[in-house]
């Protein structure tokens, strides 16, 4: 395959996954419950992307020594919990990771 | 301003602090196409096509591997698979719109505009011209991400890897979780889906731990729903 057909084809598959639902799903299909257990959705998801990224070296270890990104995304979570504001989230996590690496 | 023009400009508006953090991502994204050797044109070219931040950094990763086209492609629909869950939940109030719109809706369905409408769609549910706040911040987001990646491609090595700004990706997913941080279901629900993407990372195949983790985080949040009355 080459790598613009390769491209194009994750392309489609990318689209049709955001595509695909709200194409066939109805108004009607959904009950309160369901619904319930889909406003959970974000609390999901999000952290399947987040915690690899947190607490995984370069090569897929976990690493939970020596792990600067750890402490800065708790200092973030607490900053987020009490700010509520997500520009104080990002910025409280880089600088606190930035601190550790390049003073301590 | 009529109330489509409004909606869109809202939606821009909502989506813009979430910009910030694409910012990188999206000058990372070029710079490491660039040093895994991928033209500036195919750069491009993935950007426009896949359109998608996290998809794109795994196709990145498993291409330098030299991975198959079979792995790359499944993997990449692995990542997205949280798509299915956004349409899911999107589809309630989009279940109007012509195929037309609804194709161009899909394409803009990216992370940080799927945070923001979710919430714009669930506080104007009679309003029929909302879906313009998710283009709005789809296009929004659609404009950085083009404009980072090239910047990525110029800057090339300039920037400095010692800087560690891969680390801005998991902070802003988690800066779309602030609101649920107090919440003893959604904490509970966090915790677990992280666990199970970082334990099952090696082990589940096919990069799938994302949409795996995801469905043992809903199941726990159907279970705990049961029992836990919701605090509104």
């Amino acid at each position: 395959m080459s790598n613009l057909a390769l491209i194009i084809y994750c392309g489609l598959i990318t689209f049709l996954t955001r595509f695909s639902m709200i194409a066939l799903l109805k108004k009607e299909m959904f009950n309160d419950r369901i619904r319930e257990v889909l406003s959970y959705v974000p609390s999901a998801i999000f952290p399947a992307i987040i915690f690899p990224a947190i607490f995984l070296d370069s090569f897929g270890s976990i690493q939970l020594n020596d792990n600067p990104k750890i402490l800065a995304s708790i200092i973030a979570v607490i900053i987020g919990v009490f700010s509520k504001n997500v520009l104080a989230t990002i910025f409280s996590g880089l600088f606190s990771y930035w601190t550790i690496i390049f003073i301590f | 301003m009529n109330n489509k023009s409004k909606n869109f400009f809202k939606g821009i508006k909502d989506t813009s602090p979430l910009m910030i953090p694409v910012v990188p991502f999206g000058i990372i994204f070029g710079v490491l196409a660039i040093d895994l050797g991928l033209t500036p044109i195919m750069t491009i070219a993935m950007s426009i096509i896949i359109f998608g931040g996290a998809s794109q950094i795994i196709f990145l990763q498993l291409f330098s591997a030299g991975a198959s086209s079979f792995v790359i492609l499944s993997s990449v629909g692995a990542v997205n698979s949280r798509h299915l869950l956004y349409g899911t939940v999107l589809s309630e109030h989009l279940s109007d719109l012509n195929l037309t719109w609804k194709i161009i809706v899909s394409y803009f369905l990216v992370d940080q505009a799927f945070a923001v409408s979710n919430d714009h769609f669930k506080k104007n549910k009679e309003d029929k011209d909302k879906y313009f706040h998710l283009i709005g911040g789809g296009m929004n987001c659609w404009t950085i991400w083009q404009i980072t990646t090239i910047i990525g491609i110029y800057l090339g090595s300039i920037i400095p890897e010692k800087l560690g700004l891969t680390f801005a990706i998991p902070l802003t997913f988690l800066a779309l979780l602030v609101n649920d941080f107090k919440k003893f279901i959604n904490v509970s629900v966090i915790i677990i889906s992280g666990s199970v993407a970082t334990l099952g990372y090696q082990i589940i195949p096919y990069k799938a731990y994302v949409i795996v983790a995801a469905f043992v985080g809903l199941f726990v949040a159907f279970i705990l729903t049961k029992f836990v009355k919701k605090k509104l």
